[in-house]
């Protein structure tokens, strides 16, 4: 077998590689040159040097949208993370009914990102309304607040599931060594149960926050960025500067504010992964 | 063994991977054989921009299709991505040859895509130079329909109140009505207008259509016909007009920003309200079968601001539909396209589906009355002598502009901001998208 693959490599890889230069790489070169120049199609796009890249770094609103974005992406992330991994801990207890409340948690997960969003505007704005409150759109404070409720209705669910994986898989021996040892529950959790979920918490704070700087669908349908760009998030404010605006101009914008958030989602996601894998103990 | 399902796998693949490819080939000559059967070569991609449309549009293509044999596909993008559409379509290897812009400031975006259109037949059948969009000396767009809005009263409403449509003639008739109507609101069971909803479906009624009256009475009194740098002398008059919409509705204007466009128009329609602000596109949402209005129940009024000569004011009347062809496309296919246009506005079928199937009145020579009522009222209006208020939201800087002017409107409505956030949204943000356009 070893040799049939040593062999046949490139007919497994070739495919994949092509489909993956062709969909991936290729677009993504062609992105980075446009990002400097403007254009209305790709195949009429005219150079506009490095004037795309000073406009994003200058324009109050993409600032603000930055801003905004790491505040949601941090409060979220913990909010979800704290409350799936509890929910999981509860859920690894043998309490009856667990498949049960497992399977309900996990749901909203299988509800898209845009559906959410008007259902949880339409349910926050009664809410509001009865409390004789501005509504999500215009005031700022409560679209966050719509937003943070939002995602952690929709990723628990699939967090806690991670951290169940994560749970059952460490061996009940040493549970049972701790136990025998005197430890207490709160030492089995900080000094046995948490070391050994390293690897979930890597990966659950990847997603968690990657998905919390990608946010799109649900920011759009929840808030749409009102009041004014307030509530408006990265990926929104790119989409606004690409399509919202016309002249050939602003798809450089686009473009360029496009290239910068690609860097900082990536440069984010390779910080923690290497913060969180350092933390990892092997079993 | 394995060798062999190494090698049969590797086969399953790549048999795929050509009859993937084997696949749109042989569709090519099918399709290019029917047409080269007939006279034309070319073919048609229309990208419609409105939606209510489409159905019409195919119907009309099949039709077209079937008399001269030349294939046409109409596409029409989703509500509010036409922009988006276009972009990545007409990018593609095949293009619309046909597609829209919404007047002057679209046509900045498109216009090193558009054919001159100088000398074709389909120009010479519009009934006046006033709907050709130019730039320069070329002509690069034609308006295809011409729409009105106004407020649509309810007649029987109206006169359980205790009035006709006779009796509004200026903006204090109107004030008067709906202020009566408020403060009998519970004795009556009905408000006077229906709720002026900021969602997005809906907005566009307020932050364009009503914004086009204080920018057509400034370009009046200014005896221009665009500017890069508005002034803002009607707006107390938009205010005035808002605040009566606002403050007369069926629910608190705290509650509009959430409101929708079918809210509105369902409060209509179960006779919550006595006035509607819409267009003459909104007819077959309110008239016809399963809907409780008939063409006696209904009168689209002009909006009276306060401004000008109300006693000649008539409807808002105009179009932001411009038709421009793809001057990258196949010569063959531009033509078939200007042959398509003009079969469109001139031929029975083609100008009969436009009147009854899509509710326009076209611009052309040859068109057909349409049985819209709010089409034949504004004609009415138009014989009396009454002179219509135009379309000048074509010129308003960028959409930018007008979501700007949005959001100020619903922070006012809901209390949550001031007039003068409007005022500086309306003017500042005019002269400020004007730079960003040309800059």
């Amino acid at each position: 077998m070893e040799k049939a693959i040593k062999r046949y490599w490139p007919v497994f890889v070739l495919p994949t590689l092509a489909a993956f230069i062709i969909g991936f790489v290729w677009p993504f070169i062609q992105g980075l040159y446009l990002s400097f120049c403007k254009f209305i199609t790709i195949d009429k796009a005219s150079f506009n040097g490095l004037k795309n890249y000073i406009f994003a770094l200058t324009e109050a609103d993409f600032l603000h949208a930055f801003w905004f974005t790491a505040l949601f992406t941090v409060v979220s992330t913990v909010c979800i993370n704290v409350a799936a991994l509890a929910i999981a801990l509860a859920l690894t207890r043998e309490i009856k009914g667990t498949n049960l409340f497992r399977s309900v948690y996990f749901m909203p997960n299988l509800i898209g990102g845009i559906v959410l969003g008007y259902i949880w505007n339409i349910l926050l704005n009664c809410a509001l309304t009865l409390m004789g409150k501005p509504l999500l759109s215009l005031h700022a404070p409560y679209g966050f607040i719509g937003l943070v409720i939002l995602m952690c209705w929709q990723q628990i669910g699939y967090m806690m599931i991670i951290y169940i994986a994560g749970l059952q898989s460490i061996p009940n021996d040493y549970l049972e060594a701790a136990r025998i040892d005197g430890a207490t529950e709160s030492q089995i959790l900080w000094k046995v149960k948490l070391p050994n979920l390293m690897p979930s918490i890597t990966i659950c704070l990847f997603l968690s926050l990657t998905n919390g700087f990608k946010l799109f669908d649900q920011n759009l349908a929840l808030t749409n960025g009102d009041p004014a760009h307030k509530t408006e998030m990265l990926a929104l404010n790119i989409y606004q500067t690409f399509y919202g605006r016309s002249g050939p101009q602003w798809k450089g914008y686009g473009q360029a504010k496009a290239v910068l958030f690609c860097i900082l989602v990536v440069a984010i996601g390779l910080i923690q992964l290497k913060a969180t894998r350092s933390k990892e103990v092997q079993q | 063994m394995k060798k062999v399902f190494a090698l049969l796998l590797t086969l399953t693949l790549c048999v795929g991977l050509l009859s993937a490819c084997g696949g749109t080939k042989t569709e090519t000559p099918a399709s290019s054989g029917s047409s080269g059967s007939s006279s034309a070569a070319g073919s048609v991609y229309y990208l419609n921009f409105k939606p209510e449309q489409d159905e019409a549009w195919q119907n009309l293509a099949k039709a077209y299709t079937e008399e001269t044999g030349v294939p046409v596909t109409v596409v029409t993008a989703a509500s509010g991505t036409y922009e988006q559409t276009l972009m990545s379509e007409i990018a593609k290897s095949t293009p619309p040859t046909l597609f829209q812009v919404n007047g002057p400031v679209g046509l900045a975006n498109w216009k090193d895509y558009c054919l001159d259109l100088t000398g074709t037949d389909v120009l010479g059948q519009l009934t006046s130079d006033g709907f050709a969009l130019k730039d320069g000396d070329a002509t690069l767009g034609i308006a295809y329909v011409i729409e009105s809005y106004g407020i649509i009263a309810n007649k029987t409403l109206l006169a359980k109140a205790g009035y006709s449509v006779d009796d509004i003639k200026s903006f204090a008739d109107l004030k008067k009505v709906a202020e009566d109507i408020t403060a009998r609101k519970d004795e009556l069971g009905f408000a006077a207008f229906s709720s002026a909803g900021m969602d997005g479906s809906s907005d566009w009624r307020f932050k364009t259509h009503l914004a086009n009256l204080p920018i057509y009475f400034e370009y009046q009194a200014d005896g221009i016909g665009t500017t890069d740098a508005i002034k803002g002398t009607y707006l107390d008059n938009y205010k005035a007009i808002f605040d009566l919409y606002i403050n007369n509705s069926t629910c608190d204007p705290a509650a509009l920003a959430g409101k929708t466009g079918d809210d509105s128009r369902n409060e209509f329609l179960a006779g919550e309200a006595v006035f509607f602000q819409n267009g003459s596109w909104e007819y077959g949402n309110l008239v016809g079968e399963g809907k409780p209005f008939t063409d006696d129940d209904l009168q689209m009024i002009p909006i009276y601001v306060g401004a000008g000569d109300e006693a000649k004011q008539g409807l808002c009347t105009g179009t932001e539909n411009y038709w421009c062809v793809n001057n990258s496309a196949k010569e063959e296919d531009i033509q078939a396209t200007l042959d398509f246009m003009n079969w469109c506005v001139t031929s029975e079928t083609g100008t009969k589906a436009m009147a009854n199937d899509m509710g326009f009145v076209i611009p052309f020579k040859a068109a057909q009355e349409s049985p819209n009522l709010f089409v034949k009222q504004d004609a009415a209006y138009t014989a009396e002598g009454k002179m219509p208020v135009s379309w000048n939201f074509p010129t308003m800087p960028s959409e930018n502009w007008k979501n700007e002017v949005g959001n100020a409107l619903t922070a006012y409505a809901a209390g949550t901001g001031s007039w003068d956030a409007v005022v500086t949204a309306f003017v500042d943000g005019w002269a400020s998208e004007y730079a960003a356009l040309n800059g």
